[in-house]
């Protein structure tokens, strides 16, 4: 134990107006803790720096999932147990629920939340591929309003984001509206449980007259921050699921990722693994589409 | 030191107030103080270990408020106003929990370090699932390590505690073992 | 075979002797104490893996008249921690050989104070360069260690080895590998220690061996035996790994108490532990097998190494258990086998269950799957028509004499594993799957005790005393931490002396209180220590009848009124017994020749792996392992070692990967060292067969190392059975797997599945 608590202060105004007049009056000045799975690795570690912190804990509005009849909002401080125990997002959005099973161990997904997920911006988030292959949006709210990006554009660079200094990220938007995709999910960690991804892959698509008329392919560990295979799914967009076709969305992958040797695994590794992943889906899809 | 010197007049710390293993409690300390520190430090809880101070290992696990935590990451200011059960809490009039019990008679604590954090988990999971199959047991407790055991007969003792009926199937799943002797 | 004789106690599944302390939180660790007035301690370490120290400045922004501040000048006794070779000082004076080299320490009353503190000292080096492999170290271009970087060698020789290559049919080489494996105990290392005057040095800790400890601090301090005094708290795993690091903490502590004036606490925390603390000897080792048409072994020629890191530790009694080891358990006429540890700048590599014997049989049983492949017949009938029997000799020529029954082990590990028909069936479904099912297996021996005339020095002694109180207390060094000593002990005790098991305690495992049984290590509890309470038992016994009237039979009472007359006619009631040798015993320690061990303990494992060449994972789906240990004292806790050592082997196999970084450990977490959990261990499926054995406790022999010797090499004999491909080195990684299944193929092709 490497960090001593009494050079840090931390508060819990207990409503979510509270917390943003706080990040208002001093932008910048205030770190954010939900569930603490992050932070206080870093307090324990003796890396957290932050001198003041704000505790975004038992803030109802902040820990609420809204089902409308096209989208679910999922509160930022929404738990992993809370998602793992929504029958909707079972039944609806099955990869989020998923990669709600992955997060750590039961202890760790009572505590680690969506949006903590997402704000941490590890590349190898265990959320980001089932978000990004579901076209989530982000919500962000300040004392000066709401605004929404899409996920996709919400990571900036490694651990950068695009939310500004008095803002917090408030909802996650996702559509209701893939019954009829086939969707895939994969991570390859370093163990069954209690794991961090050396590479995952979510995936979901629609074929229409044995073409693929709708694709997305989110990714983690394979670049400095969770991305989209935009590339990939370009090469297959259109196009029917020919040999020819996989062997082409294969090279597209292994030209777009740009994994790292780290002391969890390999690059050469991470790319062949995700090519591999990328087939899997493909064959899947394949085996789908020849059953009517 | 009791509550009463916690909360010492020139001390500059916010209270926390909350219900420890049936007590309640009120210390004044820095609000950033891991909940695992305050058990062990503040209240002499010495039950609660620290095996990683990283969320890893599960040792520190306790009860808050309904749900299973480790305690080295959670800020006992956000323990303020919850009920918290840890491993002392767990035998009820002297009498040994149902899972204390099944783990003396088989075998389930060997170094006993990862214990009290394996107890917390497993009551957790007996909680929201009364009789779980091996894969509940073996999900209920992935975040407990234990190097002593290799877990199998941590599995055989959480089985057990389900209920008298459903023990005697359950320690089949597992293992079997015979003693020839030749 | 004879049948154990019918016994109350021994063989049945008693409660663990402090369990109910464990499950309630109640057992006493050494975090959970505390002293009035206790400082905390932390440690000033090298940073660079070697060089000589130029300077050591304080920086003035802390003010150090609140801090104890010790250095090696301070050190009132020798520089050294005493274990076998003196070589390892308890602080650097000059210089560093690893990057974890303890230079200074520093105590404060506030923990908090401490790493800031440790952070403000300057140490200024002048570089030498580093030697980081086995390989670098042999070429000897910068010496380390000694003169020659050599820090033990050993040479065993059997029958003419270099006449055998000419009529051997076939002629198989092969190189094997093993990485360095941290214990990951749950509990950190850990120690309280007090300074007087009046009393010396007192130390509490979590550790295995009170004398090893008890004989650094007497070192390190200069003291009497009656100024040193060690206590054993409760121990959350050791596993090897609190062997010998606990006497370098406990002079740590111990110097800080003396120059501090309060008692000091140093807990390390995972990070620290991790890296600062031993690691099981990464090894290569190479063989050279001559082998007849019939698969027959005519000779073995084995070159192996292992990395000692900085310091000679217990490197020496590692090279040597792996040499006796490395021929597994089979029949050669001719055995050569050279052994050398090798010094480089890592952290000094320690004992680690198996000690020794886990690297050399990984490459063995490895090695003999090839061999079956090379010559082309099955590996099972391969091990089958080489088996020790009764009546052959071994590498050392140690003449088999008690029961052999590899043949029944085998066999029963075939069946219990359908071993046949799932193999047929996996090569059948293996075509067409891209998760690639095989099966593998391992048949090994594991030497129980100290090596040759290793007890004989040790020469323990251990008994029992009734005290004023009417407790029966079992007094030895040995020491509990996890695997049942305080179990099996008061076991074979309350059986010897016809008592109940709730009567029998352990006297505390304080060097004030007991006598010096030896260290708890080597699979020599059971065996060699529960011989010496089962004596000092009948010993007791036969004191009191013949001192104080104790009848035939007796109740409880009538046997604490016969102790009570003793007491009063004799004085204590005490009964100890020093280990003697079972007969027969002859050991060459210059030839390396004779009785290696008084007894082994056999088995057969046989691993199922299903090999995913999507991802380039392994997952053990069982493990079969079948095992005659003699006499099995306690069912559960004996199958508790069995599967605990099985999954700790498991993580060796396939997990567990120490990552360095010039010299340094680079994961030192456990999110990053990766050790399997409840969800990736797999069903263990585990058979006794007992023979028991006459010169053991009740008929013990060792079983706690011995299921760390067969799953890695079965395992990867099964994953070169479903792959066709041959993995030579662990951990095997999904990384490893990849570079051997598939690096091979462009990456833009499909994988051929």
């Amino acid at each position: 134990m490497r960090g001593n608590a009494a050079i840090h202060d931390l508060v819990a105004p207990g409503t979510l107006g509270a917390v943003l007049d706080l990040l208002a009056a001093e932008p910048g000045a205030w770190t954010p803790i939900a569930g603490g799975t992050e932070v206080m690795v870093a307090f324990a570690a003796g890396r957290l720096t932050a001198p003041k912190l704000v505790s975004l804990w038992g803030i109802p509005d902040l820990r609420a999932i809204e089902v409308a009849p096209q989208s679910v909002v999922i509160g930022a401080a929404t738990t992993f147990l809370d998602l793992r125990r929504h029958a909707l997002i079972a039944a609806d959005l099955p990869l989020l629920a998923k990669a709600a099973g992955w997060i750590g161990s039961i202890a760790n997904q009572g505590r680690a939340t969506l949006g903590g997920n997402l704000v941490n911006g590890s590349p190898a988030a265990d959320s980001s591929p089932a978000l990004l292959a579901y076209d989530a949006e982000i919500e962000f709210i300040s004392v000066r309003g709401r605004r929404r990006v899409p996920y996709s554009e919400f990571h900036t660079a490694y651990k950068r984001n695009c939310l500004a200094p008095d803002e917090l990220l408030y909802a996650i938007h996702l559509p209701r509206r893939f019954a009829r995709h086939n969707q895939y999910l994969r991570k390859v960690g370093t163990r069954r449980a209690m794991a961090i991804a050396k590479v995952a892959l979510g995936a979901i698509a629609l074929l229409e007259n044995g073409r693929i008329r709708e694709i997305r392919l989110g990714a983690a560990s394979l670049a400095p921050y969770p991305m989209r295979l935009m590339q990939t799914e370009a090469a297959l967009l259109g196009r029917s699921l020919t040999d020819d076709t996989i062997q082409s969305a294969r090279r597209a992958l292994l030209a777009e990722v740009k994994p790292i040797d780290d002391i969890r695994s390999t690059a050469d590794y991470r790319r062949r693994v995700a090519a591999n992943l990328l087939d899997e889906f493909l064959l899947q899809l394949r085996r789908v589409e020849a059953v009517p | 030191m009791r509550t009463s010197e916690s909360a010492a007049p020139n001390n500059p710390w916010p209270a926390v107030r909350f219900v420890v293993n049936g007590e309640a409690r009120i210390v004044s300390i820095p609000p950033m103080k891991r909940l695992l520190d305050v058990l062990r430090e503040d209240l002499q809880l010495t039950g609660t270990k620290e095996g990683c101070g990283e969320g890893e290992c599960g040792s520190c696990s306790v009860r808050l408020s309904g749900e299973l935590v480790n305690s080295c990451l959670v800020p006992v200011l956000q323990a303020d106003g919850a009920v918290i059960q840890t491993v002392e809490g767990l035998a009820l009039n002297g009498k040994l929990h149902p899972l204390q019990e099944a783990f003396l008679q088989r075998g389930g604590a060997q170094c006993g370090i990862c214990t009290p954090g394996m107890l917390m988990a497993a009551a957790h999971l007996l909680d929201h699932c009364p009789n779980p199959d091996l894969a509940q047991i073996r999900e209920g407790i992935a975040g407990n390590l234990c190097r002593c055991t290799g877990f199998i007969r941590i599995f055989e003792s959480v089985a057990a505690a389900t209920s008298a009926q459903s023990a005697g199937s359950a320690t089949t799943l597992t293992t079997e073992q015979s003693h020839h002797a030749r | 075979m004879s049948s154990p004789a019918p016994t109350r106690i021994v063989g049945a599944a008693v409660p663990r002797k402090e369990g109910v302390d464990k499950l309630l939180g109640r057992a006493c660790y050494i975090d959970d104490m505390e002293r009035e007035g206790m400082w905390h301690g932390a440690t000033v370490r090298s940073g660079i893996p070697r060089g000589l120290i130029r300077s050591i400045a304080f920086d003035r922004s802390i003010d150090w008249s609140k801090f104890a501040i010790v250095t090696a000048a301070d050190i009132p006794g020798d520089n050294c921690i005493q274990l076998i070779v003196a070589d390892q000082p308890c602080l650097a004076d000059g210089k560093v050989n690893h990057c974890e080299e303890a230079i200074l320490l520093i105590a404060h009353p506030d923990k908090h104070k401490l790493r800031e503190a440790v952070a403000s000292v300057r140490v200024e080096y002048e570089p030498l360069p580093p030697v980081f492999s086995i390989e670098e170290s042999e070429r000897q271009d910068a010496i380390v260690w000694g003169t020659d970087n050599l820090i033990k060698t050993f040479l065993l020789e059997k029958g003419d080895v270099d006449s055998a290559w000419a009529n051997a049919a076939h002629i198989v080489e092969g190189e094997f590998r093993t990485g360095a494996q941290e214990h990951l105990y749950i509990e950190n290392q850990g120690v309280i220690a007090e300074y007087s005057k009046e009393s010396g040095v007192t130390v509490w800790g979590s550790l295995q061996c009170p004398f090893y400890v008890f004989k650094a601090l007497r070192g390190v301090f200069k003291l009497p035996d009656d100024k040193v005094r060690v206590i054993q708290t409760e121990t959350g795993g050791a596993f090897g790994g609190k062997e010998d690091y606990p006497s370098t903490l406990a002079c740590h502590a111990g110097l800080l108490a003396m120059k501090s004036g309060h008692p000091v606490k140093m807990v390390y925390d995972r990070m620290e532990d991790l890296a600062v603390t031993t690691k099981r000897h990464p090894s290569r080792v190479r063989h050279r097998t001559a082998v007849s048409s019939e698969g027959k072994l005519l000779a073995i020629q084995i070159d192996l190494a292992t990395d000692g890191g900085a310091y000679a530790t217990l490197s020496s009694t590692v090279l040597s258990r792996a040499t006796l080891h490395s021929t597994g358990p089979y029949v050669c006429p001719n055995i050569r086998v050279r052994a050398s540890s090798w010094a480089t700048n890592y952290v000094p590599y320690g004992a680690f269950r198996g000690f020794g014997a886990p690297q050399a049989i990984f490459a063995m049983e490895r090695h003999m799957d090839e061999i079956a492949a090379a010559i082309g017949i099955d590996p099972v009938e391969l091990r089958r028509r080489n088996f020790l029997h009764v009546g052959d000799t071994n590498g050392t020529e140690q003449l088999m004499r008690d029961p052999v029954i590899l043949d029944h082990l085998l066999d029963r590990a075939l069946k219990e594993s359908d071993y046949y028909a799932k193999r047929t069936k996996f090569a059948r479904e293996n075509s067409s799957n891209p998760v690639k099912r095989g099966m593998g297996l391992a048949a090994f021996y594991h030497g129980s005790g100290f090596t040759g005339s290793g007890e004989l020095y040790l020469n323990s002694l251990g008994g029992v005393d009734v005290t004023l109180k009417g407790e029966v207390r079992v007094l030895v060094s040995n020491t509990e931490f996890g695997q049942g000593t305080n179990t099996i002990l008061t076991q074979i005790a309350a059986e010897a002396l016809g008592v109940e098991y709730s009567s029998v305690t352990m006297a505390p495992p304080d060097t004030g209180v007991v006598p010096n049984s030896g260290p708890t290590v080597a699979s020599r509890t059971s065996m060699v220590v529960g011989r010496i309470i089962e004596r000092a038992c009948l010993q007791l016994l036969a004191m009191l009848r013949e001192g104080a009237g104790l009848g035939a039979k007796f109740t409880h009472g009538e046997f604490i009124a016969a102790c009570e007359r003793y007491r009063a006619a004799h004085g204590e009631v005490v009964s100890l017994c020093r280990y003697e040798a079972p007969p027969g015993i002859v050991w060459d320690d210059q030839r390396y020749h004779g009785e290696a061990y008084g007894a082994y303990a056999w088995a057969v494992y046989v691993a199922q792996v299903a090999v995913d060449t999507v991802a380039y994972s392994t997952e053990v789906e069982d493990i079969w392992a079948v095992q005659e240990v003699g006499r099995v004292l306690h069912p559960v806790l004996a199958a508790g070692q069995v599967e605990g050592g099985i999954a700790q082997a498991v993580g060796y196999a396939l997990y567990e990967k120490v990552v360095w970084e010039n010299g340094r450990m680079a994961n030192n977490q456990m999110t990053n060292y990766i050790m399997p959990t409840a969800e990736d261990v797999p069903p263990i499926h585990v058979f006794f067969e007992e023979i028991p054995f006459r010169y053991g406790g009740f008929g013990a022999k060792g079983i706690g190392e011995l299921p760390h010797d067969g799953p890695a090499p079965a395992i990867l004999n099964a994953i070169r059975d479903a792959t066709g491909v041959a993995f030579n080195a662990i951990p095997l990684l999904p990384e490893d797997l990849y570079a051997g299944l598939a690096a091979a193929q462009p990456a833009d092709e499909v994988a051929a599945r």
